[in-house]
């Protein structure tokens, strides 16, 4: 599951750019800095890749494992 | 929720100063998922900077003692603390300007010594905090504040260099190769010797405006396009290699640390067992 911190997010959009799945997009709103963060379109695109994560210079994006897919 | 790698930062200071899109807060996020793979306790290690956008990476935000030095002089600084500390690890991250530039001479001769630092050069092309001028890794014939008739001077390959110093771990990555650049700043971290890893890296705002890369995704496809594997430039001429980044491991080698050997040599005299 895709877990956005808004506050330390700059709005580079590297996560969405690089996101295998398409599972994120701009936000059509800004976040408290005035820049706009990522929005995620569909957690179910997500297949916990980690790519948003790695390449996140702000630390402002992760992935947590869903309680179902660590049960399995 | 939080991100599970605050807990290796100073989180009432973040975000980080840098642009956005910056590869050094990539960097910074490097290294601290290498630090968690490894496991190692952040208070033993000891980051050591100099002056730049790419000093800023672990000084202040990495929870670990950190000595923020004068332009260029991080591996002075740094070799001090290891001859000092030797159980400790040295790290040391810095920008092209600061270890390419002003501290080069610092660099090729610590290298030449082997000493057991980990070293981590931020190569985004350019002076980027003080306004973009020419550095000595900046491409030739690019534009920049201080060549504004474009770059007459051809850059530096600093990891080819510090290899040929001898260095006992030497590597290039860029931000794009980001979990090649973990993997790679794992095995320097447990080099015993001098450890060198040129991270190639973005920076939109003082580089890119003035050669088309605007933002930090447009210099990520552009390293993704340009890059060659080590193994596959063997097989170039240095006219298709031209302009190209050749990533991946460029030596490794089991030289005997530095301090090592001088303690060695101080045991001896002491004893009366030496030269």
């Amino acid at each position: 599951m895709i877990i956005i911190d808004e506050r330390y997010c700059k709005g580079c959009s590297i996560c969405i750019h690089f996101c295998p799945g398409k599972a994120l997009e701009v936000s059509k709103e800004v976040n408290s800095r005035g820049f706009y963060a990522p929005k995620v379109v569909d957690q179910a695109e997500c297949t916990s890749c980690k790519q948003c994560e790695l390449y996140c210079p702000d630390f402002a994006i992760f992935i947590v494992e869903d309680a179902e897919s660590a049960d399995g | 929720m939080e991100h599970h790698l605050l807990k290796y930062l100073r989180e009432e200071i973040l975000p980080t100063t840098h642009c956005p899109g910056c590869g050094c807060g990539q960097v910074l996020n490097a290294f601290v998922n290498a630090i968690d793979t490894l496991r190692i306790d952040p208070r033993g290690i000891i980051s050591v900077t100099g002056i730049g956008c790419s000093s800023w990476i672990p000084s202040p935000y990495f929870k670990g003692d950190t000595l923020h030095t004068t332009h260029g002089r991080a591996i002075a600084f740094a070799t001090g603390v290891k001859v000092i500390r030797p159980d400790s690890n040295v790290v040391v991250i810095a920008g092209d300007g600061d270890l390419a530039g002003i501290g080069g001479n610092h660099l090729i001769h610590a290298a030449r010594r082997n000493v057991g630092l980990t070293v981590y050069l931020v190569n985004n092309y350019i002076y980027g905090m003080t306004g973009g001028q020419v550095s000595p890794t900046t491409p030739f014939g690019v534009v920049t504040s201080t060549t504004p008739y474009t770059n007459a001077e051809y850059p530096l390959k600093i990891a080819e260099l510090v290899a040929a110093a001898g260095a006992n771990y030497v590597a290039r990555w860029t931000t794009y190769h980001i979990r090649k650049l973990i993997a790679s700043m794992e095995e320097a971290l447990q080099t015993k010797g001098f450890a060198f890893i040129e991270i190639v890296s973005q920076c939109p705002v003082a580089y890119g405006r003035r050669v088309g890369l605007r933002d930090g995704v447009a210099f990520m496809e552009y390293f993704k396009e340009n890059s060659v594997s080590v193994r596959k430039s063997k097989t170039m001429s240095e006219e298709e290699l031209e302009g190209k980044i050749v990533v991946g491991r460029l030596a490794r080698r089991e030289r005997v640390e530095f301090t090592e050997s001088l303690r060695k040599i101080i045991e001896e005299q002491r004893t009366g067992t030496g030269a």
